[in-house]
This record gives structure tokens, C-alpha cells and sequence, in this order.
């Protein structure tokens, strides 16, 4: 398997934005939802707050009132590739536009104190990073970015954020964590097991046929 | 000794897998407009079948207009974007031959009403959807869960999907409640103590004496909200009143029912099974649950007052601070101080005949108050609709002033007409209160059916008794 060797560091500026249960209404809306393409999210992230008025699928940044307050509409936060939050972050809806928002908008990790359990296996399957930190880490990294503007590099196979010469580490399984450097494809994988599920499927139709009906 | 969720995961254990996960079989996918068109692109793409028609049951509901009245189809939905969707669903049913209620059928509705009350959901099965609250279907004693849109993708193409398992959890309700108390109070009230994050992680299954006297309509709204408190499954043992549910909508032979029946009588946790985490709650100590912020879990008794800044403590402060500015809380103290626009009977939640019966019962011989300029009642599909004017409560909800409509998700989120405008503050039966998610900058108070009538007659929320 061949790695995708730039995928292995994430690093630059953490935008940041101070709020408990982000859920994934908040991180896109439901008008876009209405979109049958799985690309082309960008704008629409964080609409309701990167925004001073009322958007639609098709109206793109240029044709909205911008609220210059919002982080992600500060430079240098406009480029952002990582994203700090606190608890529950991606709670709500099973959407994974949520997670294809944040990946058109250029993010490709988000740390938070806990994640949404969709939302963080969406994520996965995108090629976004979800980090959890215990919150004094979070607490920790918040009050940097009173100071200053943040600026951490991600080590994905080492599992390492390093800030200021100071390494923090995280835990995330080995097998999510190679999905997104390998960009593996969950389907190819799983037809590896074809022979085990067609016997398990005819186990399952003899001894449970009201299934099959 | 297991606990029900481990004997559901075992039985549909097709094989683990190197990276520790397992492979699970899928007994039943249900699919909508909205999460559907990108895995039928990408089987399209991937030149794939899928793996086992039968399986798969769509239907319409986000995007539907409600007051399509009679020989509506697809291509007469205003909002161009909207049909598209719609649109894109009915062809690649047809494409593939996937079984869809479309939107011209009297059976068409909420994914989650429409799959227990047609019988395609049955205990024992796993069941997921690419929808959060397909833990719905945990109340008729299914593993059931919401995907995002690849694993929808992959359950198409593979019949199975990659999970690691859930922790268990235990939450049992004890006693009666009090009157006019429903089990949307309940797992408000749940939520509010355990918080949104606090089944993360888990599988709840809900038991005690009061779930054992619950309708499957009522375990049907705890199980539905179980992910608001942030447990991907929530489940409730099959018993003797699942198996008259069942029964009742069912189109199997009486040989193959009772085939099953014998079945799903081991579908329970074992004595003593040990959970990795247990709660109790005293039902009878619960008053009517109403929501005042922005998270489900932002909800006190409907005459408590308002948590404000100084009383939280040092970590919610910033959260309630937001949530009452959102929700244009200045200085009313309590919840029956706040002026009500518009209510919103329906979704998945609430929307099936017992919550209509519940609210209409509340509404009947009385008006809707002046302030309040919209009530709606949505039913949960077309067979919810006919068996209430069956019943004669279409008509006591538009005696009082209420619109009653056609099924679809409508208000409990803004994709479709039904929409808050800015600034209206609406009682809802829905399940998700969060910033928008009734339309741009809406403000959303969940309740129970017979708060929100209530509160549509009142004008204000208060005690329904
Ligand atoms: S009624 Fe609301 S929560 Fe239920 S499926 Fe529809 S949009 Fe989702």
C-alpha cells in the first residue's frame, strides 16, 4: 500500500471557535442538505454564523453579507487546516455533510474534548481527522489562542501534536487512522469477506426466513 | 450472561476484521431522498448492484411539501432543489428496483413511522438508515442505527456494515407518571440529566415498570431521542405488547409469525447481565419537560425559571449565555413569560395516532390563541393521517384553528416549506432545538403533543391540567 505521504502532517494556523455541543445543524444547515453532489460544500460551512443573512443552496460567498467577526472569515484563520473546539463536537444528525463541509473548506483536523459518534466514523470515510484531547489539554490550547495565533503540526503516524517545541499526544485506532493515510475503500475491503457473507446470509435465511419476506 | 444489544450484535456477527472492527449483517435499510443520491452515485459509479433488493425500503420525506392534497407528484414541488432530490430518489428506486412509497402513495411518510406500521420492521433485526434517529426502530427490540451516506454506500453494496461495538448502558424508568406527563417528558427529562454527550459511546436499552406499560408508540419517542442524548442505539426488550404491535401490521402467514414469535421471546437481556454503566429514574417525580435553549439537554420542568448566567456554573456559563441571547430570553424569568408564534404538531418523534390523540384531547371544543399566527398538525405518513380522520381528529384540530396536513418531515426542519421565520418562536413536538434547524434564526421550544396543544390554546406554555 502506498501512503499518502503529504497526509501525514497537518499543520498551520487553529481556528477556534468556544462552544460545547456544535452539532451538525451548526455546521451545515439543513437548506444545503438539498445538494445530490458530495462536493462543493465550502461556503456553506458554519453558514449560520459565518453569515448575517439567510442562505441558499447556489448563492455563493461573494452574493452573501458577510459577518467579518466570525473566525473563519479572519485572516489568518481564512486558511485554516485545523480546527479547535470543546465537548460533543458533530453531535446531531447522521449527515455527512457536515464532514464534506468541512473538508471543502480546506479543514483537515478538528480537536475537541468528545465528538458526535457519527460524526466522528463520517469523518474516517472523508479523510478528516477527528482528535480527541482530554479538556485540561483543550483548556490548555484555548488559552494559547488568547495570547497569540495558534499554529500546531499534526503528526499522524506518530499520533503527536507538536506546539512550541511541547508534544501532546492522542490516542485513535490504528485502523481509522490508516484510512485516511492509505485512503482506503470500505467497499473493496469488505468484498475481501464476499464468501463469509453469502454464508452467513444463508444461515440466516433458513433459520430466520420472516426476515427474507 | 449478555444483555440484549450484545445478543443482537452476536447474532448478526458476519466475521471481525484485522483492523478490530466487525462486520455486521443488515437485515433492513431504509433510505430517503436526502442521504441517498451520493451512495447511488457512487454505486453507479463503482458499476455495483445491490447486494440484496429486499432489503431496501425509501420513501420521501424531508423535502416534501405538506399540502400537496390529492394527485401530487414529484415534478409539482416549487422549490426547484427540493425536486431534484425528490426526483433523483424516484429513479434510482427505478434504476435499481428498490421498493419506494413515493410521494403519491397513501402509505408514503417519515421513514420512521412508516416502517414499524407497515411491518417491515421486526424485532431482532438490525436496521439502520442514513438517519440519526433510526434508533426509533429500537422500540420494537431491533439494533437499529443511523450511517452517514458512505456506510449507506456500503450497506447497499455489501449487505453489511463496519462498526465497532457500543458499551451498554441501562436506563430504567420506575413508576407512574403523572397525569398529562408522556414519554417525550421522560427522555427530555432523561436528557437533561445525563446530558447530550451522555450515552456516547453507548447502547441504551430502556426497561423498567414503566417502559413494561408503555405503548410501542411511546417507547417509539424514547427510543427515537435516544440519540439526543448521544447514543447511536437505543433499545427496549420485545414483549407481549411488541408482538400485538407487530402482529397487528403484519404481512407475514400465521405459520411464519409464529415461527418468529418463538424467536423473539429470547430476545431479552439475561438476569444478570452486568452493564458498563446504569441509571434509575423515578418517573412519578416528573413534571412536563420543556426545552428553553439551544441542545435538548437545555430543558427544566415547564414552571421552573430559566437558568441564567449567574446561577451556572464557571463551564456552562458561556453556553447559556448563547443560548438565551439565540433564543431572545432577556428578562422573563420563566418559561410561561414567553409569547408563542407558531406551533408545530409532528415528526418522527411525535406524529404517530396516540401523540394525535393525546393533543386532541387538549385542543377539542377550544381555539387557538390569538398570538399564535400558525398550529400545525402534520401526521407521520398516510396511514397515520387516514386512521385520525377516521377517528374524526382532523376535524377537532381545525375546529380549534389548527392546519392539518400532509405527512413529511415539515417544520422539525427547514428543507421544506414549513419553515420559522426569523425570530418566531415556536412549540414543537420535534426532537432537535438547535440554532436554524426550523428555519434561520427560528427559535425552538420541544415539548410533549400535549404541551404544544396547550400552549397553541393558551398562547403560552403552562399547565396542561
Ligand atoms: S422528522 Fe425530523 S428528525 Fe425525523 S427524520 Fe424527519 S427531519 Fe429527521
Amino acid at each position: 500500500m502506498k501512503s499518502n505521504s503529504e497526509g501525514l502532517i497537518i499543520d498551520g494556523v487553529v481556528a477556534h471557535i468556544d462552544r460545547d455541543n456544535i452539532d451538525t445543524d451548526q455546521i451545515i444547515p439543513t437548506e444545503y442538505l438539498k445538494s445530490i453532489k458530495k462536493f462543493g460544500f465550502e461556503d456553506y460551512l458554519f453558514d449560520g454564523w459565518r453569515y448575517k443573512d439567510d442562505g441558499k443552496l447556489g448563492v455563493t460567498k461573494e452574493e452573501r453579507i458577510i459577518d467579518k467577526s466570525f473566525i473563519l472569515n479572519k485572516e489568518p484563520y481564512n486558511e485554516s487546516k485545523i480546527l479547535l473546539s470543546r465537548d460533543n463536537f458533530g453531535c446531531g444528525s447522521s449527515r455527512e455533510h457536515a464532514v464534506w463541509a468541512l473538508r471543502d473548506f480546506g479543514i483537515k483536523a478538528v480537536i475537541a474534548s468528545s465528538f458526535g459518534d457519527i460524526f466522528y466514523n463520517n469523518s474516517f470515510k472523508n479523510g478528516l481527522l477527528p482528535i480527541i484531547l482530554d479538556k485540561n489539554e483543550i483548556e490548555f490550547l484555548f488559552s494559547e489562542t488568547k495570547q497569540n495565533v495558534l499554529e500546531l503540526s499534526i503528526d499522524l503516524e506518530k499520533k503527536e501534536i507538536i506546539y512550541n517545541q511541547k508534544c501532546i499526544t492522542f490516542e485513535v485506532e490504528k485502523h481509522l487512522i490508516d484510512r485516511i493515510i492509505f485512503g482506503l475503500d470500505d467497499i473493496d475491503i469488505t468484498f475481501k469477506d464476499k464468501d463469509k457473507i453469502i454464508d452467513f446470509e444463508k444461515n440466516r435465511i433458513s433459520t430466520r426466513p420472516w426476515i427474507f419476506k | 450472561m449478555k444483555t440484549l444489544y450484545d445478543k443482537l450484535w452476536e447474532e448478526h456477527h458476519v466475521t471481525q476484521l484485522d483492523s478490530g472492527e466487525s462486520l455486521l449483517y443488515i437485515d433492513r435499510h431504509y433510505l430517503h431522498e436526502v442521504t441517498s443520491p451520493q451512495a447511488f452515485e457512487g454505486l453507479s459509479k463503482k458499476n455495483l448492484k445491490p447486494w440484496r433488493l429486499d432489503a431496501n425500503i425509501a420513501t420521501p420525506d424531508h423535502n416534501v411539501p405538506t399540502t400537496r392534497g390529492n394527485n401530487f407528484t414529484s415534478d409539482l414541488i416549487n422549490d426547484e432543489i427540493s425536486k431534484i432530490q425528490v426526483v433523483e430518489l424516484d429513479k434510482n428506486c427505478n434504476k435499481f428496483g428498490i421498493k419506494q412509497f413515493d410521494i403519491q402513495s397513501n402509505k408514503q411518510g417519515i421513514v420512521h413511522v412508516i416502517g414499524p406500521e407497515l411491518g417491515y420492521t421486526l424485532p431482532g433485526m438490525t436496521i439502520v438508515c442514513g438517519d440519526s434517529h433510526t434508533s426509533t426502530h429500537g422500540a420494537l427490540g431491533c439494533l437499529a442505527m443511523g450511517i452517514g451516506t458512505s456506510e449507506v454506500e456500503h450497506v447497499l453494496a455489501t449487505q453489511c456494515l463496519k462498526v465497532s461495538k457500543l458499551k451498554n448502558m441501562n436506563v430504567r424508568f420506575e413508576g407512574v407518571p403523572q397525569v398529562n406527563v408522556s414519554s417525550k417528558d421522560i427522555v427530555l427529562y432523561l436528557i437533561g440529566k445525563i446530558g447530550t454527550a451522555g450515552g456516547t459511546g453507548y447502547a441504551i436499552e430502556f426497561s423498567g415498570s414503566y417502559i413494561d406499560k408503555l405503548s410501542v408508540e411511546g417507547r417509539m419517542t424514547i427510543c427515537n431521542m435516544a440519540i439526543e442524548a448521544g447514543a447511536k442505539v437505543g433499545l427496549i426488550a420485545p414483549d407481549e405488547t411488541t408482538i400485538d404491535y407487530v402482529k397487528k401490521n403484519s404481512f407475514l402467514d400465521d405459520e411464519l409469525f409464529n415461527q418468529a414469535k418463538q424467536c423473539w421471546k429470547s430476545l431479552r437481556t439475561d438476569d444478570k447481565a452486568v452493564f458498563d454503566n446504569e441509571i434509575e429514574i423515578d418517573v412519578s417525580k416528573i413534571k412536563p419537560q420543556v426545552t428553553w435553549g439551544t441542545s435538548p439537554e437545555m430543558v427544566v420542568n415547564f414552571d421552573d425559571p430559566i437558568p441564567t448566567i449567574i446561577d451556572s456554573n464557571e463551564e456552562s456559563k458561556k453556553n447559556v449565555e448563547l443560548a438565551r441571547s439565540y433564543m431572545g430570553i432577556q428578562n422573563e424569568s420563566k418559561l410561561s413569560d414567553l409569547v408563542f408564534d407558531k406551533v408545530f404538531i409532528g415528526s418522527c418523534t411525535n406524529s404517530r395516532i396516540e401523540d394525535l390523540r393525546q393533543a386532541a384531547e387538549i385542543v377539542k371544543g377550544k381555539t387557538i390563541a390569538e398570538n399564535i399566527s400558525e398550529a400545525i398538525v402534520v401526521p407521520g405518513s398516510g396511514l397515520v393521517k387516514e386512521q385520525a380522520e377516521n377517528e374524526g381528529l382532523d376535524k377537532v384540530f381545525t375546529d380549534a384553528g389548527f392546519i392539518w396536513r400532509d405527512p413529511g418531515c415539515s417544520m422539525c426542519l427547514g428543507m421544506n416549506p414549513d419553515q420559522l421565520k426569523p425570530h418566531e418562536r415556536c412549540a414543537s413536538t420535534s426532537n432537535r432545538n438547535f440554532e436554524g434547524r426550523q428555519g434561520y434564526l427560528g427559535r425552538t421550544h420541544l415539548m410533549s403533543p400535549i404541551m404544544a396543544a396547550f400552549t397553541a390554546i393558551n398562547g403560552t406554555v403552562g399547565d396542561p391540567s
